[in-house]
């Protein structure tokens, strides 16, 4: 009996705290629209770094119907694969390609949409250079692998005539969280670096040669900032929002290009004729003398069977909207826009769901 | 009944991490206390970088913070003006509740460009020659891991301990005082023994609190899983990995190792609160026939 009691209050106390939760939670999702409660629910869950745009995405859409709302979740790319995977969430979304064993776990078939391009840019902390510094891929490869040590390298120093570079050992920056980011920061140095691709590999975390971690993109650019001598690798986004220095970096044609949304989408479109048609792509190094390096599209992993046919029909319409409509705010968020010809395959593929 | 669910708590999480992590088990065995790699590409998983930064950041940590936080506490307690202590116990108190982010962000803006500019390069001059003091200086380190989390832990050690030596009665101070003994001899000789078991019992909270300390150590640590003999060097703890590659952990070998991380730490705990407990006991005893 005293159990029972014990095992009834733990429950009530349990059962508060989550109706407090709710409570908390609740309101700034409901506020906006005091409309009737919403007659269908989507849910899905996964990547971080999209986070600001989907979020945006979904609140225009329940603007458009309003009896409908999709609910996102950033637990970031793992979990997004893990709960696709498992089937409990509706869609997914990652920022790093599905692995075939993963696709091969999945009781249905998954596809992958990209839907906005992200970029990785170096930023950098050396006493007395204030200029914009160039680096080409070998450059990057060799700091990251520990064999370039000192700022005044020729590897570094040929490519940035004119700039006085010092005789100070570099600090090598990378993330300490596994992120979607660092996945694309390896997966360049791996298209670029053989000794990387064996070395070391890419995945959202690996075991970095060298380097001091840092928490997300605001512990790097912490690091960096307060290191003499430190390099580090950030989102673009981040870096544009938050005003950073970062170089140029040499693309596959020869050029050094400074990271811009334009740049990004011109990797996109470099790759787009060379594009498999499950979009599990990498458009790091792209073609194209305009096409900026580092950069990547973020996935929504979407079921190619889905059972409930109102949901289906939800997520079909969202797909059409976000390649049509919703590209138009990407841009005001710092995101690139899929190129057209992104845009006008993914729109055939969208008839894979059924 | 309340202990009986404490009970049950503790069978579940060991059960769920046990369960969960069957796959490095397999592959590893007891290998994976004595791997040196974290690689989650290759799916090469060894827990020895994060259980010796566990171990030696928690270590770091209590050498400064017991001398500073059982002196304080004698302080509070024996020697300072009823208004001062009270004051400053409250701001202590207020200190032991402020959550580990913060002491984070301290540790970034303010300790670790104090090290990084003050005191490493002064280590390095005078104590060079030691291997404890050897290699490049990045501010972040294994040494501001240890020192934030002395910062946190301080105050747990000194609230505890203040309110033990209070419990002391006031008949062994009057009756040592009584024998001629100086206030200092009285404190020394009588409070402090009488009060040990519960002086140790707040070392030991406070351990505990260090040992799983997540934020506040990832963000200065450097988060680098190696080895080093060198306070200088960074390194990484088992709760800040967790932390830190959990959300990303793709693929099953990698997301287990994780867990079995979890499980590493949680032995750890226990074989330290064992320990513990039997330092107290020990203590407890050696003073019964003492006294």
């Amino acid at each position: 009996m005293k159990l029972k009691t014990s095992i009834t209050k733990m429950a009530l106390g349990m059962a508060m705290v989550t109706l407090g939760v709710c409570a908390f939670v609740q309101p700034p999702a409901a506020a906006p629209t005091p409309a009737p409660a919403p007659a269908l629910l989507v849910n899905g869950a996964g990547a971080t770094f999209p986070y600001p745009i989907y979020s945006k995405w979904f609140d225009e859409y329940h603007k458009l119907h309003p009896d409908i709302e999709i609910n996102y979740q950033s637990i970031g790319s793992g979990g997004g694969i893990r709960q696709v995977i498992a089937g409990t969430v509706d869609f997914g979304a990652t920022d790093g390609p599905m692995t075939d064993e993963q696709l091969g776990q999945a009781k249905t078939k998954i596809l992958h949409f990209p839907t906005v391009m992200g970029a990785d840019v170096p930023t950098y902390n050396i006493p007395g250079v204030s200029q914009e510094l160039n680096f080409t891929p070998e450059a990057l490869a060799g700091i990251y692998l520990g064999k370039i040590t000192k700022w005044n390298d020729p590897a570094i120093a040929d490519a940035n005539k004119g700039i006085n570079l010092p005789d100070s050992d570099i600090v090598v920056v990378h993330r300490s969280d596994g992120s979607g980011t660092t996945y694309i920061w390896v997966d360049y140095l791996s298209k670029v670096s053989d000794e990387w691709k064996t070395k070391v590999g890419k995945s959202t975390s690996v075991n970095w040669p060298l380097g001091l971690g840092g928490k997300g993109n605001e512990g790097v650019s912490g690091l960096v900032k307060q290191t003499p001598g430190a390099i580090g690798y950030v989102e673009l986004i981040y870096a544009i929002q938050n005003h950073m220095p970062y170089g140029k970096v040499r693309n596959s044609a020869g050029v050094f290009v400074k990271a811009d949304l334009a740049s990004v989408t011109a990797a996109a479109a470099g790759a787009a004729k060379s594009m498999p048609d499950d979009f599990r792509v990498s458009i790091t190094n792209a073609p194209g003398k305009t096409a900026y390096p580092i950069s990547s599209f973020t996935w929504l992993l979407v079921p190619s069977k889905i059972d409930d046919p109102a949901k289906k029909k939800v997520i079909l319409d969202f797909l059409h909207w976000m390649l049509k409509d919703g590209q138009q705010l990407v841009e005001a968020l710092s995101y690139a826009k899929l190129p057209k010809e992104v845009v006008a395959k993914e729109t055939k593929a969208i008839s894979l769901v059924n | 009944m309340a202990a009986a669910s404490i009970i049950a708590v503790t069978v579940m999480l060991v059960y769920q991490l046990y369960t969960n992590s069957s796959l490095p088990r397999q592959k590893f065995g007891l290998g994976f206390f004595l791997g040196r790699t974290w690689d989650p590409v290759g799916g090469d998983f060894g827990a020895l970088p994060f259980i010796y930064g566990t171990m030696v950041s928690s270590a770091l940590a209590l050498l400064v913070a017991v001398p500073l936080g059982v002196g304080a506490a004698i302080f509070l307690s024996e020697l300072a003006p009823p208004r001062i202590s009270s004051a400053l116990t409250f701001v202590i108190e207020l200190l032991a509740a402020v959550p580990s982010v913060i002491y984070g962000l301290l540790g970034i803006f303010v300790l670790v460009p104090v090290l990084r500019q003050g005191v490493m390069p002064f280590l390095k001059t005078t104590l060079g020659f030691l291997p404890l003091f050897k290699g490049p200086i990045y501010g972040v380190s294994m040494l501001a891991g240890g020192l934030v989390l002395a910062i946190m832990i301080v105050p747990f050690i000194i609230s505890v301990s203040r309110e033990v030596l209070m419990a002391v009665p006031v008949e062994q101070r009057e009756a040592a005082l009584g024998l001629g003994a100086t206030k200092w001899e009285s404190t020394w000789q009588v409070v402090v023994p009488f009060a040990r078991v519960g002086i140790f019992a707040s070392v030991f909270l406070a351990l505990a609190r260090a040992l799983g300390e997540t934020m506040a150590v990832t963000m200065v640590i450097g988060n680098d899983p190696k080895i080093s003999a060198s306070l200088f060097a960074p390194g990484y703890s088992i709760a800040a990995v967790i932390a830190n590659e959990f959300t990303e952990a793709t693929g099953d070998l990698y997301l287990q190792a994780l867990i079995e991380l979890g499980l590493v730490l949680f032995l750890l705990t226990i074989l330290i609160n064992g320990l513990a407990r039997l330092v107290i006991i020990a203590t407890a005893q050696k003073g019964a026939v003492q006294g």
